[in-house]
């Protein structure tokens, strides 16, 4: 699910800006040292296809509802983890500059939420060491039930890291374990829904084009500090379910006096009071200001027209 | 040595998947030589053109531009002396604008932008498209990518023109327009098409391709003369050649 | 169908906008994704009950909007299409926050739909200036402004070929879903057998595209590196620009405008 502006505040944002963008570096970075020009014209194109299949929805078996597919682990099996990531933020910023889906601020954290978990924890530590190098020596089921694994796993520690960016935002009043509770299982559903989707397509690729699997030039050892990564995020996502799930009041408390968040007592100033004179300073405030605006807006058009 | 020739010697490739796309293909061509490559699908003509140019590395045989074997070593200078037109514009036009799309091939040659520019201006008042310097791609007629595509081969001063199929998909007017533009070049030129009419008029030389072999090679009114020929190869003789339907 | 067609609408019609050379499209692309970014951050830096503080701010989508040619329906069709999930999430700010916290003309209102409100208002203004971001300066400038600023070039050609090549795609895919609808019959939604395979052919296909794309690109001398003409000049009016939005932002953050406006206005009234 992608996370909008209005519900995170400066400082998650920047923050997660600056994993996503760190991460963007180091996995372009990586890219280059490869020198597989080859790759420039498929994540493009790859990227294209991703940004195609997620609006073709299919329904989920035994579930009447409909799913489609994120991308984030497919683009993993078929790019390596770098590139996929690096495909995967592409798709995210052309969904938020050109169908405001999710914001720019928030591009980080959707970024960090559908790129990182799919990436580097479902690929990288979860399909590849049960699958190991070479998929063509594998039964349809094996790959079947450990993409559905990798995919249920990601998509459970990205809707977990929602639910904190949006209660370390302040913005949304949504309790943590309320919000917890209401993604989590929802995010079972997508996750099962991705993993089918990847694991058929997956194997519809297996015998369709066997050489993409079995190419010399695929790596065949996980790169030692991708590893560590990967392992990394996933521990902080432990860690953190562990500490909320024990402790929840605890986090909340913690986060209320830590932030700094305005509680609604000193908020007097951003509304006018209950007063009714000054409420019609407020009012009146408004309707001054927005006139203005849509006035010199106004003039603006017709200034152009002439 | 000629930049202009085209040798091909013992030309033979196998596809991954086994299939013979070439078998003992040789063939000569000469400077400004305006040569047709025909046959039904799947008889390697795509194949062969794109050996031409590097692309795929042959088996056994070879290939030679001028004096230059086609190899891994050689394939930027090939690549200069060779331009290749694919047969999707849209595979062809990947940049942002007709400007920057034409501007790709001499940019990688290394040239500087102001020599850039005038490479880019001067393909582009070749093929009639200036006015569209700062369109999108997206936003070209069929027959408009096709002419942008044709500048961007230009822009990097070919010897030899490679074309896969580059009538395909066009209007009739396109079409005239485009056999009008390459009847003016003087460049070598080698088609790959199903076109029999262009053939007729555009190109002194036909070669007729079969199951990865060259079946014939000589002049076009002989080869579509010989519809034993033609009916072996999956071919018909040219539209123009055909008894129109009587009118009722 | 029609949502292949709306999104392919939506991604080449706000590049339609910069196409028009106006006075914004003469900017200096940074410029331009500077003074968003700026924005965007003001706007996300206001306490959650903040409203009539905020619609100062408005004035950027609107001035942008009018300069840049934009008509505001298009505008509002797409803020309603990218609405939802703000929506979902937001709702839920009446349902918790009940404690009264205002008094309009004798209606009490919670501080949870005050928080909503705030909500819907942010993500008006932000998505906005996203979207007027392409709408005036066009795609491409806005990945040469990125190079520029900063951003590794590999990114901003990933960026690039994805736009390029996302109507072909969807083209393809539109095509094929089509297709199958003409022969699914009473079968509105496809099964994860159908799926697969149609998106596996779609991949292939696009898997075939790429490696065409490749030899095209090596054909004229493609060695890794992406060159584009990069050419950008950083002028006053720029800086003007930059200037000007940075200012209003940091005003609108520190003053609550409509507050001292209204009570100006009362004065002068009574």
């Amino acid at each position: 699910m992608h996370m909008a502006d209005a519900l995170i505040s400066p400082v998650v944002g920047a923050t997660l800006w600056v994993a996503a963008g760190t991460t963007l570096t180091y996995c372009s970075r990586t890219l280059r040292q490869d020198r597989q020009e080859r790759l420039v014209p498929l994540m493009g194109v790859l990227g294209a296809f991703v940004f195609a299949a997620q609006m073709i929805n299919f329904s989920i078996p035994a579930t009447g509802s409909s799913g489609h597919l994120g991308g984030g682990l497919l683009l993993a099996i078929l790019l390596g983890p770098p590139a996929a990531f690096v495909v995967i933020a592409s798709v995210l910023a052309v969904q938020a500059l050109f169908l405001g889906d999710g914001g720019l601020l928030a591009l980080g954290a959707n970024i960090c939420n559908l790129g990182l978990f799919p990436c580097f924890v479902g690929y990288l530590l979860i399909f590849r060491p049960l699958l190991g190098a070479n998929l063509l020596c594998r039964t349809s089921r094996r790959i079947s039930v450990v993409t559905v694994l990798a995919a249920i796993i990601s998509l459970q520690l990205g809707a977990f890291s929602v639910v904190m960016i949006t209660l370390l935002s302040g913005i949304s009043s949504l309790p943590f374990s309320g919000f917890l509770l209401l993604m989590q299982p929802i995010h079972l559903a997508i996750g099962l829904a991705e993993g089918l989707a990847t694991a058929a397509i997956v194997l519809f690729l297996q015998r369709a084009r066997p050489d993409l699997f079995s190419s010399a030039s695929r790596a065949t050892s996980i790169n030692p500090l991708l590893a560590a990564f990967g392992f990394a995020a996933a521990c902080i996502a432990g860690v953190g379910a562990w500490f909320a799930s024990t402790l929840p009041d605890g986090l909340e408390w913690s986060i209320a006096h830590a932030g700094g968040r305005v509680e609604p007592t000193n908020l007097a100033a951003a509304w006018p009071a209950v007063d009714a004179g000054t409420s019609l300073e407020g009012i009146l405030g408004a309707a001054a200001t927005l006139s203005l605006i849509l006035g010199f807006g106004f003039l603006l058009r017709l200034r152009h027209k002439s | 040595m000629n930049d202009h020739l085209v040798q091909a010697s013992g030309l033979s490739y196998r596809y991954p998947d086994g299939t013979q796309a070439l078998q003992e293909v040789s063939f000569r061509i000469g400077q400004g030589e305006a040569v047709a490559v025909i046959g039904g699908n799947g008889a390697g003509k795509s194949t062969l053109l794109l050996h031409l140019n590097g692309s795929l590395q042959a088996a056994t045989g070879e290939v030679r531009i001028g004096d230059l074997k086609v190899a891994i070593a050689t394939l930027p200078q090939i690549r200069s002396r060779v331009g290749m037109l694919f047969q999707d514009p849209d595979d062809q036009l990947f940049m942002g604008s007709v400007y920057d799309d034409v501007a790709f091939g001499p940019r990688n040659q290394g040239l500087p932008e102001n020599e850039v520019a005038v490479h880019v201006h001067a393909a582009l008042a070749t093929v009639g498209a200036s006015h569209l310097a700062d369109r999108p791609p997206y936003r070209l007629s069929g027959g408009e990518k096709r002419a942008v595509a044709i500048a961007g081969v230009l822009a990097m001063a070919p010897a030899i023109l490679v074309m896969d199929e580059p009538s395909d998909g066009l209007d009739p007017a396109a079409r005239r327009r485009l056999i009008n533009l390459l009847r003016s070049f003087t460049h070598t030129r080698i088609i790959a098409t199903h076109d029999l009419d262009l053939v007729l008029d555009l190109c002194s030389r036909v070669l007729v391709m079969n199951r990865g072999c060259i079946e014939a090679d000589g002049k076009p009114e002989t080869i579509f003369a010989d519809t034993e020929l033609l009916a072996r190869s999956q071919l018909e003789p040219p539209l123009s050649w055909q008894r129109r339907p009587e009118h009722g | 169908m029609s949502r292949f067609d709306d999104t392919l609408h939506d991604l080449h019609a706000l590049d339609s906008h910069a196409a028009r050379p106006n006075a914004l499209t003469r900017l200096d692309p940074r410029s331009k994704i500077l003074a968003t970014l700026f924005y965007i951050v003001a706007v996300v830096s206001f306490d959650r009950y903040a409203i009539l503080a905020l619609l100062p701010l408005a004035w950027y989508p609107v001035a942008l909007a009018a300069l840049g040619n934009v008509p505001p329906a298009a505008l509002g069709r797409k803020l309603l299409l990218a609405l939802p999930f703000a929506l979902m999430i937001g709702i839920f700010n009446p349902l918790l926050d009940t404690a009264p916290m205002v008094d309009l003309f004798g209606i009490s209102i919670s501080a949870g739909w005050v928080s909503f409100a705030s909500i819907l208002l942010r993500f008006a203004l932000t998505v906005s200036a996203a979207l007027l971001l392409v709408a005036t300066t066009g795609f491409d400038q806005v990945c040469v402004g990125l190079n520029r600023l900063g951003v590794p070039r590999a990114l901003t050609t990933q960026l690039h070929l994805l736009h390029r090549y996302a109507e072909v795609l969807a083209g393809e895919a539109a095509r094929m879903v089509t297709a199958r609808e003409l022969r699914a019959y009473a079968r509105r939604r496809l099964n994860l057998n159908v799926y697969a395979s149609l998106l596996g052919h779609l991949l292939l296909r696009a898997l075939e595209r790429a490696q065409r794309i490749h030899l095209a690109m090596l054909a004229r001398g493609f060695d890794d590196e992406v060159r584009g003409s990069q050419e950008l000049g950083w002028r006053r009016v720029d800086m003007a620009f930059l200037t000007i939005c940075a200012a209003s932002f940091i005003l609108a953050r520190s003053i609550d405008l409509p507050r001292a406006l209204g009570h100006i206005l009362l004065k002068a009234l009574s």
